[in-house]
């Protein structure tokens, strides 16, 4: 069983890598937490599951798990849409009016997706099936879940090749090392927060994408994952991409074995965990 | 502050006109809207204990819920399992007494940091205390919550009186005498040289320090404070809603508290308690006429964050300020 156990860890893992990476960015580049990720992430996962249930199994296989990219190209315009309009003009706004601007939008999206999807839930589990079973180790274990952690790992190298390999990529993080400094080198500031800004929404779209075959999209679909980002993001450390990794991981294993074992305590003990490394290392496993 | 002083400020007067008319309430207003009116009040103590970590010390807490939840189980707990020791006058010091002891372990915690970190820290363990209120069905029942009966006062028993009545008569005198205790000791604290510290901390740390104010330690005091007056608020909400859930400890319901602080205006003492009562009608108007409350509230928010930084009674000062010019 310890088998399985290990491979749901890394499962949760990657689902909560695209989640805290995307907040792990914004946060990074902007300086602002924003509380609506939760909600872009149910965004996903309701337009994919919309998706997949209108195109049912009339196209060929493939061009099923590419609709879970819908998910990804919609959050990613409503992020564009929020960052142009409200987020652009909290920069140079203190912490409170940030958060509680995207506390407010948090609400407003939660019932923009009651009046679209109504309190139904969806159910999309065609790319799920479709993949069935593969055995490993004498265990039988969905290859779905197999697929999910392939997509996180490649989303996360292209990020870290992006970040540290392209021009685009060492403008962002010369914004997040000193956001004043980067303007007086001239960079186009608002361009490339918007950038950052939609990238971010797009990872948490994808993640709720990829999650909706396995789970229906229901209201409320992002309070629990918004949760999590945060602990990994406060676990690995402010705006640190290795600290997304390594959180996602703890977070992941803490769950997938706490599930197992102390089912009814699975989430205070993740707390507890996150807890103690506070105490011991305050600024967090990465953090600066 | 003197029987002099406090002739000679105008503050005091209205305070105190506000007082006697606070006292004729219940004969003004209809059972439904007294109700209304009480957990305006209830959020008023919030308020005022928020408002001291926010408004004078700078610490935005995403997880005040946390101490809320604390406040209400108490009195939920205690009606469940020591029954016999459920009367108010024993249930207010015990929900000091367990938001205190709450405040403490997490304030302990969250302190060492400032800013974006302290708000998620706060939050992360106020869903802690969700999570265990939540999964611990057999304790605290879980998302059904508990029942809150009605208490005792002095040995005086509310039995076979309903709700309603119990509301309208005894307890809107209780709950208006402990607000206004709240609304002194506040004020005493915030005009102490205790509350001078906190904004000396709150306006530059550095130079907080140098003068010899320890920082951190003062910070974890005026946390416990707030905690404990924000737990006192939750305990006597219980009362006017009959029932707890572990809703209470979820950020969203933090958020609301943040939310009526900065719609009064934080910068201003008397603000929390503006905004907790137009938040409590505007929460019920929105709720009673649509389905999509959430977004009525979440769209007001966005404005006035844009719009009304200060909050109402920070708009209404700064008008204030404006016409006094022109007339002079």
């Amino acid at each position: 069983m310890w088998v399985i156990y290990t491979l749901n860890g890394l499962y949760f893992a990657a689902l909560l890598f695209l989640i805290s990476l995307g907040l792990n960015i914004i946060l990074g580049v902007m300086g602002i937490l924003n509380l609506a990720h939760g909600s872009l992430y149910a965004i996903g996962a309701f337009i994919a599951a919309w998706v997949i249930i209108a195109i049912g199994m009339k196209v060929p296989p493939f061009f099923l798990y590419v609709t879970l990219l819908s998910g990804l190209v919609l959050a990613g315009i409503v992020g564009f849409l929020m960052e142009k309009s409200l987020i652009r003009f909290m920069y140079k706004r203190t912490l409170e009016y940030q958060l509680l601007l995207t506390f407010g939008v948090l609400m407003l999206l939660e019932d923009v997706i009651k009046m679209i999807w109504g309190g139904q839930a969806y159910y999309a589990s065609a790319p799920f099936d479709l993949l069935g079973k593969v055995d490993i180790g004498g265990h039988v274990y969905p290859t779905y879940f197999l697929f999910v952690m392939a997509i996180a790992l490649i989303a996360g190298l292209f990020i870290w090749l992006f970040m540290s390999k392209t021009k685009l990529g060492i403008m962002l993080r010369a914004i997040s090392l000193d956001r004043e400094m980067a303007t007086g080198l001239g960079l186009d500031i608002n361009r490339l927060s918007t950038f950052a800004f939609v990238l971010g929404s797009g990872l948490a779209g994808l993640a709720g994408a990829l999650v909706v075959p396995t789970t229906p999209a229901l209201l409320g679909f992002g309070h629990e994952p918004l949760i999590l980002g945060f602990i990994v993001v406060v676990v690995g450390g402010l705006g640190s991409l290795k600290g997304a990794l390594v959180g996602s991981l703890l977070v992941g294993f803490t769950r997938s074995f706490g599930i197992a074992i102390f089912p009814e305590i699975e989430l205070p003990l993740l707390f507890l965990i996150a807890g103690i490394i506070l105490v011991v290392k305050p600024e967090g496993l990465f953090g600066r | 502050m003197g029987l002099k002083q406090i002739s000679k400020n105008p503050r005091w007067i209205i305070y105190l006109l506000i007082f006697i008319a606070l006292l004729f309430i219940p004969r003004m207003l209809s059972i439904h809207d007294l109700m209304l009116f009480e957990y305006g009040i209830t959020f008023a103590i919030v308020g005022l204990g928020f408002n001291l970590l926010l408004g004078y010390t700078g610490l935005l807490s995403f997880g005040h819920g946390a101490y809320f939840a604390a406040g209400a189980y108490s009195v939920a707990m205690i009606a469940k399992y020591l029954p016999q020791a459920y009367s108010l006058e024993i249930l207010i010091p015990a929900s000091l007494f367990f938001s205190l002891i709450l405040s403490i372990i997490f304030g302990f915690v969250c302190v060492r940091h400032t800013k974006i970190f302290f708000s998620i820290l706060a939050l992360s363990l106020s869903m802690l205390l969700f999570a265990l209120l939540f999964k611990l069905y057999h304790i605290t029942g879980g998302s059904d919550g508990l029942r809150v009966p009605l208490p005792t006062l002095f040995g005086m028993s509310f039995k076979g009186i309903r709700r309603p009545e119990f509301l309208s008569g005894t307890y809107y005198y209780f709950l208006l005498g402990v607000f206004s205790i709240s609304f002194l000791v506040m004020r005493g604290i915030v005009s102490s040289p205790f509350g001078k510290a906190l904004q000396a901390i709150r306006d530059n740390e550095v130079r907080a320090e140098l003068i010899g104010i320890r920082v951190r330690r003062y910070r974890l005091y005026a946390f416990m404070i707030s905690g404990m007056f924000v737990g006192l608020g939750g305990a006597l909400w219980t009362f006017v809603n009959g029932h707890v859930t572990a809703d209470l400890s979820h950020w969203v319901f933090s958020g609301e508290i943040v939310y009526m602080t900065l719609l009064g205006g934080f910068g201003i003492f008397e603000g929390p308690i503006i905004g907790a009562m137009i938040f409590t009608y505007l929460k019920l108007y929105a709720m009673g006429n649509t389905q999509y409350w959430m977004f009525v509230i979440g769209a007001t928010l966005i404005v006035l964050v844009l719009i009304l930084p200060n909050g109402v009674a920070g708009a209404v000062s700064s008008l204030w300020t404006k016409v006094k010019k022109k007339t002079n």
